[in-house]
């Protein structure tokens, strides 16, 4: 009995000890984007602001280009996640359900494809773009994260996890693959689907790497971006880029709020059968 | 409604393993089919290859008068219910029943027609705007069967329909589709593992192992004329009882095996068929339904009478399953089935009659029935 208690104690403070580790950071950043600059760097730290100002965030929105960076994200995540989720759950479906000669080598590659780390094909993918003149474009940003391989992987497993009876009474009942997959296979694949939405969306969202590479002008940025240039040479205005970061995790998180059913059944459903 | 005739239809996978070795069956107009087997043994390929959800690898397949081996299933006028319902799960009931007919877009109110009626039928016209997943697993079943009903096939396919429904269900789901065919007078092929099953719903049965027809004929032909030792021990529950021995000629004609030693009645037809079989190898097959005992039944002249002594007994009610050895002989434990008002005791001797024309002898080396 008393084991148990003891356990319950060690189980409860571990799990208050890794949330205060992810979440401490957070707040930290909140309390600092509240803070007028002359504060931030007073000691002992303070870890509420004496004066709180809402002047970093109206700075934010006035002394930079926010709204146009704002769109691009937006832009630029919204293609993205509906590219991905409709590229991954066709080709999912075709890997899952089809016959096609070839059908295993290409998914081979496919997968092989993901041992490949990214940053080895900035370069290549920098200087293809480059010759098709895409450099500091909406298309340059988007095209390469059109649809990614993991996705497709995610959606492969999905639908395999759907009985084989249903595609057959469908067939049957008269629909063609293109109907069976729009009609059954996507409506009853709606975790998965959001799953990917999510990811996708994430990903995108805070994608830094790439948006910082095949951008050469101030009005391409895109938030993360954006944000990165707040850290000067000689200095870092933390209020202001603290501010950034806060607005420009609001949306990941609405979303992932509004989803997290979706999001635990959809991971869960990966590797389950109803 | 329609013929299905299949001609040496065959499945070849990955062009060495046989699934079906030639099947030659013709089912009428109205007829209901039960193909049954043990598993693996073909009977579902052969239902997918009629549906279409299989390739025909050879020989033809014929619905009425059209060749339909290239036809795809939706143009083949076929509908199918299958194991585990196959109902699509984001849609109602009525939604469910509806698809098949909007995607060969009959008018709306046609539909509706079509499908209150089937549900009228099959008592699901409170169900319409449920959910597959607000269903039982019996209403589920009956929304899949309603499903090929609105379509008015010409052929309805039943893939092991019951399997997931418990004992009770099972058996009320199997009088509703008899009733079913008795209404619709359709042509109905149905796929099931047990005997039992294929028993009580075809008008008859095709009975396959290792993708080879045995026997296709009545139920009852089936129970008491099987082609060979396979479909005797197949059909029947508890299964017909085999006793491998030989035919010697000792002054009389007679069957042994070990210390078990009989002479065959003196009935010409089964002479005549024995004869020829003096000194082979036989299997004689006994039916625990046909024993008797002799101290208590009267029997018809000309049967045989064998000593056993029960081993184990196992009481169901109406009836009792007496399980026995022969003394001296070493084997599985065979059957006699009896009434219940006599209980036997385990160890009790008994003297048991099977009537002459309820012998029957396999070929020991071709099982085939000799009578």
């Amino acid at each position: 009995m008393k084991n148990l208690q003891l356990q319950k104690v060690l189980f409860y403070g571990l799990l208050f000890l890794m949330t205060a580790i992810y979440i401490g950071p957070f707040l930290f950043s909140l309390s600092i984007s509240f803070n007028a600059e002359q504060d931030v760097f007073s000691w002992p730290i303070k870890l509420l602001p004496e004066k709180w100002t809402l002047g970093n965030y109206a700075s934010v929105w006035r002394d930079l280009p926010f709204g146009q960076w704002l769109f691009n994200s937006f832009f630029i995540t919204l293609i993205q996640t509906i590219t991905n989720v409709f590229f991954a759950a066709l080709a999912g479906f075709a890997f899952a359900r089809l016959d096609f000669p070839g059908k295993n080598i290409l998914f081979s590659i496919l997968l092989a494809s993901l041992m490949i780390p990214g940053v080895i094909l900035l370069v290549p993918k920098f200087i293809i773009l480059y010759e098709f003149h895409l450099i500091n474009t909406y298309a340059g940003l988007i095209f390469p994260g059109l649809v990614s391989v993991v996705n497709i992987f995610l959606m492969k497993q999905f639908f395999e996890t759907i009985p084989k009876d249903l595609e057959e009474a469908a067939l049957i009942d008269g629909c063609s693959y293109f109907r069976i997959f729009w009609q059954i296979f996507l409506p009853v694949s709606k975790p998965a689907l959001a799953a990917v939405a999510i990811y996708t969306f994430q990903g995108s969202w805070n994608e830094f790497l790439w948006p910082v590479i095949v951008t050469t002008t101030r009005e391409m940025f895109t938030l993360p971006v954006g944000m990165a240039f707040l850290k000067n040479e000689f200095s870092v205005q933390w209020p202001l880029l603290m501010a950034g970061t806060i607005l420009i995790s609001l949306p990941t998180l609405a979303i992932f709020l509004l989803f997290q059913r979706y999001f635990v059944q959809g991971v869960a459903a990966a590797g389950l059968k109803e | 409604m329609a013929n299905v005739t299949l001609n040496g239809v065959k499945k070849i996978y990955n062009k060495d393993v046989v699934a079906i070795k030639g099947a030659d069956i013709t089912i009428n107009d109205q007829e209901f089919v039960v193909l049954v087997g043990p598993s693996g043994c073909g009977k579902s390929t052969l239902l997918r290859m009629i549906a279409g959800l299989e390739e025909i690898s050879d020989g033809d397949l014929h619905i009425d008068d059209q060749r339909v081996n290239d036809i795809s299933p939706k143009d083949r006028d076929i509908a199918m219910v299958f194991q585990n319902y196959a109902l699509y799960p984001h849609m109602t009931v009525f939604e469910n029943m509806a698809f098949g007919l909007k995607l060969r877009k009959y008018p709306k109110a046609e539909i509706k027609q079509r499908v209150e009626h089937a549900a009228s039928i099959l008592g699901l016209g409170e169900y319409l705007e449920r959910r597959p997943k607000e269903m039982s697993g019996g209403q589920r079943q009956r929304v899949a069967i309603g499903r090929a009903l609105v379509r008015q096939p010409k052929v309805f396919l039943f893939d092991e329909p019951l399997s997931n429904l418990d004992a009770k269900l099972r058996v009320q789901m199997r009088i509703e589709i008899k009733r079913l065919h008795q209404q619709l007078k359709a042509t109905m092929i149905y796929v099931t593992n047990y005997q039992f099953e294929a028993m009580t719903i075809g008008d008859k049965i095709v009975l396959l192992k290792d993708g080879v027809l045995q026997q296709v004929d009545s139920p009852m032909n089936l129970f008491n004329n099987p082609a060979n030792k396979f479909v005797a021990g197949f059909i029947g529950s508890p299964s017909m009882n085999f006793l491998d021995g030989t035919i010697e000629q000792n002054g009389e004609l007679e069957f042994v095996a070990g210390p078990v030693r009989f002479g065959i009645p003196n009935n010409t037809a089964l002479r005549e068929k024995l004869s020829p079989f003096v000194g082979r190898s036989v299997v004689f097959g006994f039916r625990p339904e046909y024993l008797y005992d002799q101290d208590k039944a009267s029997c018809k002249p000309g049967g045989i009478g064998l000593q056993i002594k029960i081993d184990v007994t196992e009481p169901i009610g109406s009836e009792a399953f007496n399980y026995f050895h022969f003394e001296g002989f070493d084997s599985d434990p065979f059957c006699f089935r009896s009434d219940s008002a006599y209980a036997y005791q385990s160890g009790e001797q008994v003297r048991v009659g099977i009537d002459a024309d309820r012998l029957r002898f396999f070929d020991g080396e071709t099982e085939l029935r000799i009578a």
